[in-house]
C-alpha cells in the first residue's frame, strides 16, 4: 500500500490489537472461504457420485442400450433444443417490451410496467407448469393439427401433430414466458444507461422514434442484450418443472417440434426418475446433472465475458 | 380519412390559399388515427370470424383467432396508410411502434392468463380444511395441505439461517475487507453459483447426504441445504450492492473518532443498509420458497405431518402441487383441485414477500438523496 522509503508511521496505532477486529474480520473471511468450500463441495460430490455411470458398461441404463454418453445424447439435445426455441421466441418479444418500457410509455408508466414484467418472475415453476399442462397444451392443439395440415413440408412441423398439445413447442412457449421478464429487466437496464445526449441529437435532426432508437439505442445496447439472452438462455437450459410436467417424453433426437414423440431434457428427466431411482440409475442421473452444470457453466461464462468486454470498452470510450 | 389528410402542397407558404392550414401537423395522420384503427380493425376481425364460424366455414367461433387476424390487419392497415400519407419513414416508425406495443400486450397475456387459472381453479378448494388438514389417510375428497406448509416454512426457515449468515459476511467481506485474489475468486464463484440450475443444487444436497446416510435419503434438512446453494448468491449480490452504496464519509468519520473497524461496520455500515439489505434477504426468500426440483429430490413427498426437519420425508407445498398433479387417484378432479389451491397458496406467499420487499424500500429508505 504504501511506499517503504516513507517516514515511519506512529507505531503506536498499528499496535493496537482489538480481539473484535480480529474475531470480526476472521468472520467475514470464513463466510467468504466457505462459499468457496460450497462450491468446491458442489463439484467434487456430483463427480465423484457420477464417475460409476459415466464408466458402467453398455445396457445399465434404463431405456437405451449402449453406454452412459448414448443415454445422456437425446437428453443433452432436447435440453439445448427446447431453450434454443424459448430463447428465439422470447428475445423479439423481451427486447420489444425492454424497449416499450423504457423509451415509449410515459415516465410516471414506466415504473408500474416494469412491476407488472417483474410479477411474471414471482411466478413459481411449478404454477407454470400446471398452468402449461391444463391451459396452454389443450389451447395450442388445433393451432399444432392447422400447422400440420398446411406446413408439413417444412420438417420442423412435420406430422402427424400431437393429439394432446404436449410438444417441444408447447414448452419451448412455457420457457419462453419464465425467461421474459429475466432478458427484459436486463435489457431494460441496457436501455436506460444509453447516452440521452445522442437521443436528443437524433430528434433534433429530425429522426423518427425508431430512426432514434435504431442510431442512438440499440448500437450502446447490442452486447447488453446478447448478454441478457445468453442468461435467459442459463435459466432454460436448468428449468425442470414445468418441463417435466408439460413434455411427453421419449429418448430420441428429433427436430420435429410438434409431434407427440419429442426428445426430453436433462432436468425434466432426472426429476421424472430420481424418485423411483436406485443404484446405477441414481448415479446415471446424477451424471446427467453434471452435464447439464458444464452445459449451463458455459453459458453463463460467455455472457460474463461478453459483458465484461462490454464494460470495458464502455470505459476506454 | 381523406377530410383529415390536408394535401402537401398546403404546408407550401406560396400556395396558401385557405389559411386555416397548420404546416406543423399537415402531412401527418391525427393522433386519434392509429387507436382508432386499431379498435376498428378489432371489431372488424371479431364480426368476420363470427360470420365465418355462423356460416360453418370454420369449426367454431375462437376470440384468439378474432384477435390475431384484428391485430394483423390492423398493423397492415396503419403501415399502408401512412405509407400513402406520410412517406416510407414515417412508414417504419408506426410499424416498429406497433410491434413494440404488440410485444408487450403479448407478454401480459399469459399473465393474465396464469393468474385468472390459478384463481378461478384455486378457489374451490381455498378453505378452511385446506388450512387444518394434511393428506395423512385422505383418498378421495377434503384433505389440505398443512403438512406442506409446515414443511415449506420449517424447510425455508433452515435455508435462511443458513445463507444469510453466510451471504451477509461475505458480502461484508468483499465490500470492507476484501482485496486481492481471494476476493477475486469469492466474486467469480459466486457468479457461477447464481447460473447453478436448481435441480443441481438438488442433486449436490443428496450426494452430500447419503455419504452421511447412506443411499436413498430424504431429509427436510437437505432441502434447506439445497435451497442455500441456491440463496447464498442471491443474498451476497444484493448485500453486496447495499453496502457498497453506503458513503465513505459515514465509515471515515467513525475511524475519526476512534471507532475500531467491526464496530464501524456493526453500528453504522450495517444500520445504514440495513433496508435494502432485509429487502435484498425477502426477494431471496421468495425466490427459493416456490423451487420444486431440489425438494423433490432430496426432501421427498409425504402425505403426513412431519415436525422434524431432521429425520424423514418432509413435504413441501410446491412438491404438493406437483404431486397432487402427477399421482392423482381415482378422482382425478378432487386432486387438481387441490393442486390449484396450493399454487394459488403460494403465489400468494410470494407475491406478500414481494410487495413486503417493495414497502420496506418505501418505508426505511434514506431521507435524503444517496
Amino acid at each position: 500500500m504504501t511506499a517503504p522509503t516513507e517516514a515511519p508511521r506512529p507505531a503506536a496505532v498499528d499496535t493496537v490489537e482489538r480481539r473484535g477486529d480480529k474475531t470480526f474480520s476472521r468472520l467475514a473471511v470464513g463466510a467468504g472461504t466457505a462459499i468457496l468450500i460450497a462450491l468446491a463441495a458442489v463439484a467434487i460430490f456430483l463427480v465423484a457420485q457420477s464417475l460409476p455411470a459415466i464408466v458402467a458398461p453398455a445396457g445399465s441404463f434404463r431405456g437405451t442400450e449402449g453406454d452412459f454418453w448414448q443415454y445422456v445424447a437425446p437428453l443433452a439435445f432436447g435440453t439445448v433444443w427446447a431453450a434454443a426455441l424459448a430463447l428465439i421466441m422470447a428475445v423479439p418479444i423481451a427486447v420489444g417490451i425492454a424497449l416499450f418500457i423504457s423509451h415509449y410509455a410515459p415516465r410516471k408508466l414506466a415504473q408500474p410496467l416494469g412491476y407488472i414484467i417483474d410479477l411474471l418472475a414471482a411466478v413459481p415453476s411449478v404454477v407454470y407448469g400446471l398452468w402449461g399442462i391444463t391451459v396452454l397444451a389443450p389451447a395450442t392443439v388445433p393451432l399444432y393439427e392447422w400447422l400440420a395440415e398446411n406446413a408439413g413440408w417444412f420438417p420442423l412441423f412435420a406430422g402427424p401433430a400431437s393429439g394432446t398439445g404436449r410438444t417441444v413447442l408447447t414448452v419451448a412457449i412455457v420457457l419462453a414466458v419464465m425467461v421474459l421478464p429475466i432478458i427484459t429487466a436486463l435489457t431494460r437496464e441496457v436501455f436506460v444507461q444509453t447516452p440521452t445526449l445522442n437521443q436528443e441529437a437524433a430528434y433534433a435532426l429530425g429522426a423518427t422514434w425508431w430512426e432514434m432508437v435504431r442510431m442512438a439505442v440499440f448500437p450502446y445496447a447490442r452486447s447488453g442484450i446478447i448478454s441478457a439472452s445468453m442468461l435467459g438462455l442459463g435459466r432454460a437450459l436448468g428449468e425442470t418443472m414445468a418441463v417435466a410436467m408439460v413434455l411427453s417424453p421419449s429418448a430420441i433426437i428429433s427436430f420435429a417440434v410438434i409431434q407427440s414423440e419429442n426428445p426430453s431434457t436433462i432436468a425434466a428427466n432426472i426429476a421424472l426418475n430420481f424418485p423411483e431411482s436406485a443404484g446405477i440409475q441414481v448415479n446415471a442421473l446424477i451424471a446427467t446433472g453434471l452435464v447439464l452444470f458444464v452445459i449451463t457453466l458455459i453459458v453463463n461464462s460467455l455472457a460474463r465475458y461478453i459483458v465484461n468486454r462490454h464494460e470495458r470498452s464502455l470505459e476506454s470510450r | 380519412m381523406t377530410a383529415t389528410l390536408p394535401p402537401r402542397a398546403a404546408a407550401d407558404p406560396q400556395g396558401a390559399g385557405p389559411a386555416r392550414v397548420n404546416s406543423y401537423t399537415s402531412g401527418k395522420l391525427p393522433r386519434w388515427a392509429a387507436p382508432a384503427l386499431t379498435v376498428a380493425c378489432l371489431m372488424g376481425a371479431i364480426a368476420v370470424v363470427a360470420l365465418l364460424a355462423a356460416a360453418g366455414a370454420i369449426g367454431e367461433f375462437s376470440l384468439v383467432l378474432a384477435v390475431i387476424l384484428g391485430t394483423v390487419s390492423a398493423i397492415a392497415l396503419i403501415t399502408t396508410i401512412s405509407l400513402i400519407a406520410e412517406g416510407r419513414r414515417a412508414a417504419t416508425n408506426r410499424f416498429m411502434i406497433a410491434l413494440v406495443i404488440t410485444a408487450f400486450v403479448v407478454a401480459l397475456l399469459p399473465l393474465v392468463s396464469v393468474l385468472s387459472t390459478v384463481l378461478v381453479n384455486g378457489a374451490p378448494r381455498f378453505d378452511l380444511q385446506f388450512f387444518t388438514w394434511s393428506m395423512r389417510s385422505v383418498i378421495g375428497e377434503g384433505g389440505g395441505a398443512l403438512h406442506a406448509i409446515v414443511g415449506t416454512l420449517q424447510i425455508t426457515a433452515w435455508a435462511t439461517l443458513i445463507s444469510v449468515p453466510i451471504g451477509l459476511f461475505a458480502a461484508i467481506y468483499l465490500v470492507e475487507y476484501g482485496r486481492g485474489p481471494l476476493a477475486r475468486a469469492i466474486t467469480f464463484f459466486v457468479d457461477v453459483m447464481t447460473g447453478i440450475p436448481s435441480i443441481v443444487a438438488g442433486l449436490f444436497a443428496y450426494a452430500l447426504f447419503a455419504l452421511i446416510f447412506g443411499e436413498g435419503v430424504r431429509l427436510g434438512f437437505a432441502g434447506s441445504v439445497a435451497l442455500s446453494v441456491l440463496m447464498i448468491p442471491v443474498v451476497v449480490r444484493s448485500s453486496e450492492e447495499m453496502l457498497k452504496l453506503v458513503p465513505n464519509e459515514l465509515r471515515e468519520a467513525a475511524y475519526a473518532l476512534g471507532v475500531p473497524k467491526w464496530l464501524t461496520v456493526v453500528k453504522v455500515v450495517l444500520p445504514t443498509a440495513a433496508a435494502g439489505i432485509i429487502t435484498g434477504i425477502t426477494l431471496a426468500i421468495a425466490r427459493v420458497i416456490g423451487e420444486t426440483a431440489p425438494l423433490l429430490i432430496v426432501a421427498g413427498f409425504t402425505s403426513s405431518m412431519n415436525y422434524n426437519a431432521f429425520s424423514e420425508r418432509m413435504q413441501s407445498l410446491p412438491v404438493f402441487v406437483y404431486t397432487q398433479y402427477a399421482n392423482p387417484g381415482t378422482d382425478v378432479d378432487v386432486y387438481l383441485e387441490r393442486a390449484w389451491a396450493g399454487a394459488l397458496t403460494l403465489i400468494i406467499i410470494v407475491m406478500a414477500l414481494n410487495l413486503i420487499a417493495r414497502l420496506i424500500t418505501r418505508l426505511f429508505q434514506p431521507k435524503a438523496g444517496r
